[in-house]
């Protein structure tokens, strides 16, 4: 990474931090191990299931590790020079059949609370539909008039020049906004080869596939700013497709929802309006 | 058999340098070498194409790919989709079934030769000419420039309507043809252990690794065909106007999915499943010991390939499923775990007790065995369709598939490379090259692949020429590791050159009393044609 885009990323956090709510909350973290923010109550569960699945994965790889390390040393030829020759044992070839179910049958418990949790769609507040195109992305809002916009990535030249902070490969021109705590059902299909719409951070993956039309849904219940990326290889631009959702409070969409409604494109100036607002209130916060 | 019938035959053996010896080969032992010779050139070509997806992912921004000598994104792409088809068609598969399973499943059953030994010379060039297909595919037009940019899966419609030219058309024939060589070895391999086993050989008696083999050649027989039959539709709607996968026509995308994964998931089993065999061969050999729970390995390999064909939806959990439909399979998937548990314990169970010499073969197999445990959990973890929202198409995936295949099926290739080095060249090898190359890389291949865990869980998308800065720390160790593994490549070769030119005469048995097979009663290398006289197994 170019000195000075590490210093323009430092300036945006620092300008960002500052105004809580316009942070951005789902974006991968250098470095980091685990899984980007939750925002939505479906990637809370998400989250808890990995976590005991990943006490009982490191539980098994280190239990066959220590078996190995330990049969290596204690059965050593220079050790054990005369080996035994038995090869069966009821009782062991028993535990290692129903021991390996009984874990399954925990981890199932949970798995399917997820996973029906999360494939059956509540009552939505609205609907946003989206097709997946090579290579950008158009969002219709059909439960507020219908209106249309097609959402392309930010090229690297004019991060600068974008009203509010913006990441390489995952800014879009136009984002996606919802409000906070609205289910919202996603419609997804693709009007030429198979795309896939996700964000880590709310949990919900799904592929557009021309000719059907696929639904999820999410409610996300946090304020920020949430990437994610096209997620199934779909030609030359398959990295520089991204999907951007801004969560803000009811009346902030609610103003967005009647300037889109007018222009979607130019609809965005809600948004930068928002944030500066926040920004404003922070700085006055600070200087009291 | 005799000492002088056995210098008898050894002078039948046609030179080296006769090139009909080759071409025209029907020996099973000299097609096996040359499958092995085969997978080894087809595996450093897709090995240096791993190197060009490291080297451009080492750091954000395109560094390779970006319009230059090794092209555009779109070259990106191709060299992604060839790596995996020549790993998977043309490196383990002929390693594996061509290569060791041409010279062994005859030595171990004592039969003379295959059943079809003119079947299997061509099963040898099909694979050949398919490569061959394949590689030509990299020059010809693939819509948006040369090459086949369509990952292996081959997904309509990128496949079809989304790649314009030749390029597809040639890698889907390409596939064509090393499929039908794949359904005639699996046919060969299939008659061969039915019906020339040594007198007294029964199935329950049969070296673990035949019957992996047979295993194998049973899902090779059954899924291959699928994947005939889905490419071939494929062809006919990118040429001949039929619409079996366009919606405009009636067809169904999410169809071919159907019909690719019925074949891919007992397709990852023919990667492994021969490795399964070997590795209870080694782990028995050097512990000294026979193999623990005999009958309960073979089952459990063959529980393992028939449930591998009743899981195939657990690659496709985002096609928008029925949610029963996905609840069935994350039951079925989770299950596989419960045989391979009993192959990972009963390994283990062989070690507990025995006198372990930690020769090369059994550094690379306990490698196999911590190794493949690893890469088997996250495949528990990304059974889980819910969990999988988050995991389906990250690096998690690439992490997992590589902890089985390129940890596991290479690992169990160079463990039974190792094994029987002095069986196949007549020569021994050196040692201490041997087991550096093992550290370099087992050292190398968990620095390149368990940091894209991370990568995965941080949402990495897979199959992308440049990502989020966030994702910059774990790409560049990534890439660290591939330069440790390389490393561990070049030693190998050193290792080859070495004992060529060295020529230390092999023995018939290196190994001593842990080895019981056939293969060690014969001299190594063995005759030209063996078993005149059938031995009888008590």
């Amino acid at each position: 990474m170019r000195f000075s885009t590490v210093l323009a990323a430092l300036a945006a956090f620092i300008a960002f931090t500052a105004a809580a709510s316009a942070t951005v909350i789902g974006i991968p973290t250098d470095g980091d191990l685990g899984f980007q923010p939750s925002a939505t109550p479906i990637m809370d569960q998400i989250y808890s299931f990995h976590t005991l699945l990943l006490i009982i994965i490191f539980g098994i790889s280190l239990f066959v590790l220590a078996l190995l390390v330990w049969a290596m040393w204690r059965y050593s030829h220079k050790r054990h020079p005369e080996p035994k020759k038995f090869s069966h044992n009821m009782t062991v070839e028993v535990l290692w059949t129903v021991v390996p179910i009984l874990i399954l049958v925990i981890i199932a418990v949970p798995s399917f609370r997820l996973l029906y949790d999360q494939d059956v769609i509540p009552e939505a507040d609205f609907t946003i539909k989206t097709t997946g195109n090579q290579w950008n992305w158009t969002y219709e809002y059909p439960d507020h008039g219908g209106f249309e916009f097609v959402s392309s990535m930010v090229e690297d030249e004019f991060l600068g020049e974008h009203p509010f902070v913006a990441h390489r490969n995952l800014t879009t021109d136009v984002p996606v906004v919802v409000p906070v705590n609205a289910v919202v059902r996603m419609q997804v299909t693709a009007s030429d080869v198979i795309h896939s719409w996700t964000i880590p951070s709310f949990g919900i993956k799904m592929d557009g596939i021309p000719g059907r039309l696929n639904e999820t849904w999410f409610q996300a219940t946090r304020e920020g700013i949430f990437y994610g990326q096209c997620s199934e290889i779909c030609g030359i631009r398959h990295a520089f497709m991204p999907i951007e959702v801004h969560v803000v409070p009811q009346e902030i969409f609610d103003t967005w929802v009647v300037a889109a409604q007018g222009d979607p494109y130019g609809a965005i100036d809600v948004l930068t309006a928002y944030y500066d607002s926040l920004r404003g209130d922070a700085q006055l916060a600070s200087a009291r | 058999m005799s000492s002088s019938a056995t210098a008898a035959h050894d002078d039948h053996r046609p030179s080296l340098w006769d090139w009909k010896r080759w071409v025209y080969s029907t020996n099973h032992k000299d097609i096996g070498t040359m499958y092995l010779i085969f997978a080894i050139i087809a595996g450093v070509i897709g090995g240096v194409m791993s190197g060009l997806i490291r080297w451009e992912l080492a750091e954000p921004g395109l560094q390779v790919f970006n319009g230059g000598f090794w092209g555009n994104e779109h070259n990106y792409n191709v060299i992604v989709t060839m790596h995996g088809l020549i790993m998977i068609f043309f490196m383990v598969m002929p390693a594996m079934i061509g290569g060791f399973g041409n010279w062994f499943v005859p030595l171990m059953i004592g039969a003379p030769d295959m059943a079809f030994p003119r079947m299997n010379n061509v099963s040898f060039w099909l694979t050949v000419a398919g490569f061959f297909s394949l590689l030509f595919s990299l020059f010809v037009p693939g819509g948006s420039g040369p090459g086949a940019g369509t990952g292996w899966t081959v997904y309509a419609p990128l496949s079809t309507s989304g790649s314009v030219g030749p390029a597809v058309d040639f890698a889907i024939f390409s596939l064509h043809l090393s499929g039908a060589g794949s359904i005639l070895g699996a046919t060969n391999f299939i008659t061969t252990i039915f019906n020339m086993r040594a007198p007294g050989m029964t199935l329950h008696k049969m070296p673990l690794f035949v019957w992996s083999m047979l295993v194998t050649t049973f899902l090779l027989l059954l899924a291959v065909p699928v994947l005939a039959g889905a490419l071939t539709m494929l062809l006919t709607d990118r040429n001949f106007g039929t619409t079996f996968f366009d919606p405009a026509g009636g067809g169904d995308p999410v169809m071919f999915q159907h019909l690719f994964w019925f074949f891919g998931h007992p397709e990852v089993y023919i990667l492994i499943l021969p490795g399964f065999g070997m590795i209870s061969h080694i782990v028995s050999t050097f512990s000294k010991k026979p193999v623990f729970g005999y009958l309960g390995m073979a089952y459990a390999m063959v529980a393992i390939g028939f449930i591998g064909f009743i899981v195939w939806a657990h690659h496709m959990y985002t096609v928008g499923m029925d949610v029963n439909l996905k609840a069935y399979f994350v039951a079925a998937t989770m299950i596989i775990a419960v045989p391979t548990g009993i192959k990972i314990f009963s390994w283990i169970a062989t070690m507990w007790g025995g006198s372990i010499s930690l020769r090369t073969p059994m550094l690379w197999a306990i490698g196999f065995i911590f190794l493949f445990t690893v890469g088997g959990v996250t495949g528990v973890v990304l059974a889980n369709a819910g969990i999988d929202a988050s995991l389906h198409d990250t690096y998690y995936v690439v992490a997992h598939f590589h902890y089985v295949l390129s940890l596991g099926a290479v690992f169990s290739i160079f463990a039974g490379f190792y094994y029987w080095f002095e069986k196949i060249w007549g020569v021994k090898y050196n040692s201490l090259l041997a087991k550096t190359q093992f550290w370099l890389f087992f050292i190398g291949a968990n620095v390149i692949f368990f940091p894209q865990h991370f990568l995965g869980l941080q949402g990495m998308p897979r199959r992308y020429v440049d990502f989020a800065d966030g994702h910059t720390f774990w790409n560049l160790v990534s890439s660290w590791g591939y330069v440790i593994m390389a490393a561990g490549m070049i030693v190998f070769f050193i290792l080859l050159i070495e004992a060529a030119v060295r020529r230390r005469p092999a023995e018939a048995n290196p190994w001593g009393e842990g080895a019981t097979t056939l293969e060690w009663t014969l001299s190594s290398p063995p005759p030209f044609h063996q078993f005149n006289e059938l031995p009888r197994i008590k």
